[in-house]
């Protein structure tokens, strides 16, 4: 039922009401940049949301079992390609097991120093990417897979090509994933060709990395793969990263710009996996992830 | 003809612009994905001024920034801008209908996207590319039929109270 029209009282003006609530939202704003203050609201509401994300993903659930379902029409010649690809990469894996000893063994003859005992071990969960923003500012995609499923900040998140990002926060049921290209984002990769280490850091574009601070004699040439290097215990080494796309050097300045693409399809993926490294007996827990901070 | 709109009606009408916000979509569709939220809240209160506060605006807004991930308090400020546009220019607007409606409309979308980039720069972020304010554009096409629907769908609603 309709009230009658309040013609005298209408509370403060539109005006009023605005400044209000920008004042509002200028602090919130102010504090989740500058301080990161509400990570609670941010969970409450998350929280609050997720329903109505869940039934948003409904539409691309029924997609994916049609999808399923005419697929399954050739499952038989799907198992025959599958199998085969299996058998190439099981010859694969044999010869890297074989090659690891041979490395082992080849430290020691020479004497080098064992390298270095870092979290190489993995355990992944698979995960569906429940939402995809629209901005070009938020470099981030959100996961169906949350603390409730053990999942926990920093692990990093892969598809079948390479690193996608890292996850950042986490809600109970969903969790939210920086993309390698976010403006805060960095991560250590050495050159495949020379072992060359360095960070590749996201630039806030969509498919474009950035190589800071290498100087502009650097042995680095275009169509250079960059793996992980392992070094900073978030990702473990030898995952594909990017691929240099072009190199500006200009003699007058002190560093070389360094341009590349990442590998993984950020932005094509409707599944990733979200790696857990297993901790090595002998470390500590001291390793804390984190996030290198916005600030310039 | 007016047709009163029940708190309802206008709450679920808002839950599901949400939801439709939320679409996992990917790609090229995703570029011209309208701001549903935002027609609706325009809808509301240009059609029913008053009955949907401000204060509500700004919760949606809340929700749909941490389900963007982006900076909370984004798109809070933006709707609530358009709640301010439309109670100003609400009642100018009524004299139209929906299609001499839409550019206008086009144009308030239009300034609660330069919202959102102004606050998304303040915070540090390169200005976006020129694709993505077709969500301004988009948001222009869906007007008409979308308030038509909502209109039909309330004109049911309330047609057996009426009669």
């Amino acid at each position: 039922m309709e009230t009658a029209p309040q013609f005298f009282r209408h509370g403060p003006g539109p005006f009023a009401r605005l400044f209000v609530f920008a004042l509002l939202s200028c602090l919130l704003i102010i504090g989740d940049t500058r301080f990161k203050y509400f990570p609670q609201l941010r969970q409450a509401i998350g929280v609050v949301i997720f329903p109505l994300q869940k039934i948003a993903y409904i539409p691309a659930n029924i997609y994916d079992q049609v999808e399923e379902f005419i697929a399954s029409f050739n499952l038989l010649e799907e198992n025959i390609k599958l199998r085969q690809i299996y058998l190439e990469n099981r010859e694969q894996l044999l010869k890297l097991a074989s090659l690891e000893a041979e490395n082992i063994h080849l430290r020691n003859l020479l004497g080098a120093v064992q390298q270095i005992e870092t979290k190489t071990r993995t355990k992944a969960v698979l995960a569906k990417i429940l939402y995809t923003p629209r901005d070009p500012f938020n470099h981030k995609i959100t996961l169906n897979k949350g603390s409730q499923h053990h999942i926990q900040l920093g692990q990093a998140v892969i598809d079948d090509k390479g690193i996608v990002g890292q996850i950042t926060q986490l809600y109970p049921w969903s969790s939210e994933v920086t993309l390698l290209t976010d403006r805060d984002h960095s991560v250590p990769v050495q050159v495949v060709r020379n072992s060359l280490r360095s960070v590749v850091s996201g630039t806030g574009k969509n498919n474009q990395l950035e190589l800071r601070y290498l100087s502009v004699n650097t042995d680095i040439q275009q169509g250079d793969q960059l793996v992980t290097s392992g070094i900073g215990g978030v990702y473990p080494p030898g995952i594909p990263v990017a691929t240099v796309l072009r190199i500006e050097r200009d003699p007058t300045g002190d560093f070389a710009q360094i341009i590349s693409t990442p590998v993984a399809g950020v932005d094509r993926n409707r599944q990733v996996l979200i790696l857990s490294l297993i901790q090595p007996e002998s470390r500590d827990a001291l390793e804390m992830p984190k996030i290198e901070s916005g600030k310039k | 003809m007016y047709v009163p709109a029940s708190n309802w009606f206008i709450a679920a009408s808002l839950v599901v612009a949400l939801i439709l916000n939320f679409l996992p979509l990917q790609g090229d569709i995703l570029i011209f994905r309208p701001d549903f939220v935002a027609i609706a809240i325009a809808y509301w209160n240009i059609n029913h001024p008053h009955k949907m506060g401000m204060g509500v605006a700004f919760g949606m807004g809340l929700m749909m920034d941490v389900g963007n991930t982006g900076i909370l308090g984004q798109h809070a400020l933006a709707y609530c801008v358009i709640v301010y546009l439309t109670l100003i220019f609400g009642r100018r607007l009524r004299l139209f209908n929906s299609m001499q409606q839409a550019p206008q409309i086009g144009l308030i979308l239009l300034i609660m996207q330069i919202v959102i980039v102004l606050v998304a720069t303040s915070g540090g972020s390169a200005l976006p590319d020129g694709q993505y304010f077709l969500a301004a554009l988009s948001g222009t096409l869906l007007w008409a039929p979308g308030s038509y629907l909502l209109s039909m769908l309330l004109k049911q609603k309330s047609d057996p109270d009426a009669l």
